[in-house]
């Protein structure tokens, strides 16, 4: 049981009155009309982010861990106000509550483009934020964690210093002005000290006074590498995910739905499953079934077992009708046309491309799951989320209960890269769970399942056109056809679509920081019940490939530099951005010569708030090419933790490539074709790049760290190995068009 | 029909059908969930256990065929009391989401105990059967070699 579970039965039980050992603060500033879930009875007066207790401090961070790291910033910068120990302050995640909705990640959805921002826009984002009180945007994605929770956890933090400082003046008798806060204690100019512990009851009542929050020359956690908190536990087997939860008299599941995504089930046969060892029930649970059993395994088998038969696919079969329903969304008029700067007329050398990538698979290591006791008229569910909220919600629905009637509890995840913002696991937990009262039931997926139902980066085809002339971009016009995933995801998580022009098809193309004077984009929505979502780095994980391939072609059509080509035009539209492109020309020595047989390529996208440049290093080896270095300047503004903003950016390099040279996720007769990782690969140590990453502090405006690291992964990659073998490529993946060393 | 296993030194006497992989037994019969399911079929290396030592995929080995002593994640350190790699782990910092380490460090365990200073070709070629989703392979190398420092160092 996590300490959240604590916390709030505690204060469930206890309430406001006499709350013994346990205290969740406030943020004056940020007080709205949100209950506050750590402590309800407490009414409006409380926010939730910071619990101090016999124990120590634990920091309610209200964002999931999913591998990111967000949870150990948040609590540095509430502990950077609150002087406690780093050692001593623990983290939890917050139960489901709109208390902790997402301002961050409402700001994303203001149109133009992030590097151009005015201050106004900008504000306007926050204020729509905002809103996302009412739709209880809890959500874990966007990379918003930071750009969210930086005012809020310090002014967490720096109230709840100065209510115990408060406190321990009443105490003692004595003007608060001398008191100073150090190592977890109040302390009076003549030495006496009061823990926070023994002081947190009298400070709860108090109503802390509003206090600007440290200047970051007084930093002493921020801004270095700390250790994270879930660290220990991850390196000793002992971190609970989802998929480890285990409960007295649990049984196991494991489901099986139409492989043709969304079909119906015709009819099945329970026969063969229940004939096998270990196997208890099948469960129709409508559009699939589900196999009860005595472990996992039996669960699997026999939902392998059971003989189903399987209506047809709402969508296209195959590949090719797929993407040649995708081709026809370019006769039909634009959806968007998020940028039109300047004449269209140019004159000068014509380049045109078209571009192709596949749909894509998230693949966390940890299968779907989710685990559920249903007692009648309540639902209690343990689920590895990135939107709390939209689980309660699902499985509720799922149970056939109303929302109050669910209990979510979010638990550390294997991996979530966009796939648990969906809630389809949670919802099926919960139907397997409505039909075995009293029974708590864990809903595993076998990889294969997990592989055939996702919820897939949609696949894009670009056709692009550009104009050069005396060596400078004239015209870059780029037309992107792939399913919008706003109507989708929208209709999933919030019941309505999002009205307006689809951002995902077309960011990281529009919004580029490129001073061309004839710029174009627009996007072309080829709608599809092919179930397509969030996916790490959503349209910047297309278009840093396409527009960044496309930049690279123009350059050398103009028979300039790729790398000198785009700081030119970039350096006029944002010195922030021209800044990471010359890190990394230092860095890669891109200048230099290079010894024959090595290619290098460059790519830059602007994505989340961060612009994030990359070059790749590959090598002929006797005929074969290996992916040899990689270089990543990154700029976010302010770096909270350097060592995890690493991580971030190696990590999305990474993904990116993963993808590149693996990714494919391909159907055939309405199915899948991938199952397992043998046909849906991601890179292997032997086959990943040695990484150096540059953190710059430019930006003016904090930006994110989770995904900006994968949108220039795959240009950079192929426009290295043009620069080898001079074979451009125009598809992914690129495996099968050139041999790797993996 | 029971089959008995000694696991991290401690005896057990397994009720299940006796084709029933390791790593099921490890996780759902007996609960010691350290052990991590991520495809089935061995292509992922997250299940990596010791059977007397070897590094093996405990979703491919039936309880039945089970030859000797397992040893876990669990069984190999603790938070207060790590073995040497976690420690380098924890130094590194390695993990982000943590599901694929248990066995990322089960099989650099039995690495060191086959070459106690591997090159990067020894790693790479130990590892590549351990995927890793977040990306962390430029860490997971550091901390090996470092932790190989170590035990060289300790063994002087």
């Amino acid at each position: 049981m996590s300490r959240i579970g604590k916390i709030t039965r505690r204060s469930f039980l206890v309430g406001a009155v006499a709350i013994t050992g346990g205290v969740a603060f406030g943020v004056y500033k940020v007080r709205q009309p949100v209950p506050n879930p750590l402590n309800p009875e407490a009414g409006a007066a409380m926010n939730a982010f910071l619990v101090i207790d016999q124990e120590g401090v634990t920091v309610v961070s209200g964002r999931a861990d999913m591998g990111q790291g967000a949870q150990g910033t948040l609590a540095a910068l509430a502990a950077e106000e609150l002087d406690v120990p780093w050692e001593r302050v623990r983290v939890a995640h917050g139960p489901a509550s709109a208390a902790y909705y997402n301002r961050a990640l409402a700001e994303s959805v203001v149109g133009g483009a992030d590097y151009a921002l005015s201050s106004w826009q900008r504000s306007l984002g926050a204020a729509l934020g905002e809103v996302g009180k009412l739709f209880g945007t809890q959500i874990t994605g966007g990379s918003t964690s930071m750009r969210d929770g930086f005012d809020k956890l310090r002014l967490a933090g720096a109230s709840a210093r100065e209510a115990l400082k408060l406190a321990a003046a009443a105490r003692w008798q004595v003007s608060v002005e001398g008191l100073t806060t150090e190592g977890g204690f109040v302390v009076t100019p003549d030495g006496t000290r009061l823990s926070y512990a023994e002081l947190a009851e009298e400070a709860a009542r108090i109503e802390a006074p509003q206090v600007e929050p440290r200047p970051q020359s007084e930093w002493r956690l921020l801004g270095t590498a700390l250790p994270r908190p879930d660290m220990p536990a991850k390196v000793t087997g002992r971190a609970p995910y989802g998929i480890d939860m285990r409960l007295p008299g649990m049984k196991f599941a494991s489901v099986r739905m139409s492989p043709r995504l969304g079909g119906e089930m015709l009819s099945f046969d329970p026969a063969p499953a229940l004939a096998m060892a270990g196997v208890e029930q099948v469960l129709d649970i409508g559009g699939g079934i589900a196999v009860v059993a005595r472990n996992s395994w039996a669960a699997m088998q026999g939902a392998q077992a059971v003989d189903i038969d399987w209506g047809p696919a709402p969508y296209p079969a195959s590949s090719d009708a797929i993407f040649a329903r995708i081709a026809e969304a370019f006769d039909e008029s634009a959806n968007s046309e998020m940028r039109s700067d300047g004449p269209e007329a140019q004159s000068g050398t014509e380049v045109s491309a078209e571009y192709r990538l596949p749909y894509l698979a998230h693949a966390p290591m940890e299968p779907m799951n989710a685990t559920a006791l249903f007692t009648g008229d309540a639902l209690e569910i343990w689920t590895p989320n990135q939107a709390p909220l939209v689980q309660r919600m699902a499985a509720a629905r799922g149970a056939g209960l109303d929302q109050a009637a669910v209990t979510v509890h979010t638990t550390v995840m294997g991996g979530g890269f966009g796939r648990r913002g969906e809630s389809d696991y949670s919802e099926l937990a919960a139907r397997v769970a409505r039909q075995m009262p009293d029974v708590p039931v864990q809903v595993i997926w076998s990889r294969e399942e997990d592989m055939t139902h996702d919820f897939y980066r949609p696949a894009v085809i670009a056709r692009m056109r550009g104009v050069v002339a005396d060596g400078q971009a004239k015209l870059f016009d780029a037309r992107i056809a792939g399913q919008g995933i706003s109507g989708q995801v929208g209709q999933r998580m919030f019941g309505m679509a999002p009205p307006g022009p689809d951002r995902t098809l077309v960011e990281g193309a529009f919004d580029q920081p490129y001073a061309i004077p004839s710029y174009r984009v627009r996007g072309y929505n080829a709608v599809m019940d092919l179930p397509v979502g969030f996916w790490r780095s959503v349209g910047a994980s297309h278009n840093g490939f396409v527009h960044e391939s496309f930049i690279d072609e123009m350059a050398i059509a103009a028979g300039r530099d790729p790398l000198e080509f785009r700081l030119e035009h970039v350096r006029p539209e944002s010195t922030v951005a021209a800044g990471v492109l010359e890190a990394v020309r230092e860095m890669s020595g891109w200048d230099r010569e290079r010894a024959a047989g090595t290619g290098l390529g460059v790519a830059m996208t602007w994505s989340f708030g961060t612009p994030v440049a990359q070059v790749v290093e590959v090598r002929d080896e006797g005929g074969r090419i290996r992916i040899a270095r990689g270089w990543i300047a990154c700029d976010t503004g302010i770096v909270l933790d350097p060592g995890i903003l690493q991580a971030q950016m190696e990590g999305g390099m990474i993904f990116g490539l993963s993808a590149a040279v693996h990714g494919k996720i391909t159907f055939a007769d309405g199915m899948v074709e991938q199952q397992n990782f043998p046909d849906y690969d991601a890179l292997r140590m032997s086959g990943a790049p040695v990484l150096e990453t540059r953190m710059l502090s430019n930006n003016p405006h904090l930006g994110g760290g989770g995904e900006p690291g994968t949108p220039p992964a795959a240009a950079a990659l192929a426009n290295a190995l043009y620069d080898l073998t001079g074979v451009r490529a125009r598809e992914l993946p690129l495996e099968g068009q050139f041999d790797f060393i993996l | 029909m029971t089959t008995t296993l000694t696991i991290n030194g401690a005896e057990h006497v397994i009720d299940a059908p006796e084709d029933t992989p390791l790593l099921w037994v490890l996780r759902d019969e007996l609960g010691q969930t350290g052990t991590k399911f991520g495809c089935g079929v061995a292509a992922c290396g997250a299940c990596t256990v010791h059977v007397d030592g070897e590094a093996v995929r405990s979703c491919q080995v039936a309880l039945a065929d089970v030859w000797g002593q397992v040893t876990t994640i669990e069984g190999l350190g603790t938070p207060d009391a790590p073995h040497a790699l976690q420690a380098a782990w924890l130094r590194h910092q390695v993990a982000q989401c943590g599901y694929c380490q248990s066995g990322q460090i089960m099989q650099a365990a039995a690495l060191l105990a086959e070459i106690p200073a591997p090159s990067d070709a020894d790693i790479d070629q130990a590892m590549a059967g351990n995927l890793c989703r977040c990306g962390t392979y430029g860490r997971i190398r550091a901390a090996i070699h470092d932790a190989a420092a170590e035990l060289q160092e300790a063994a002087l």
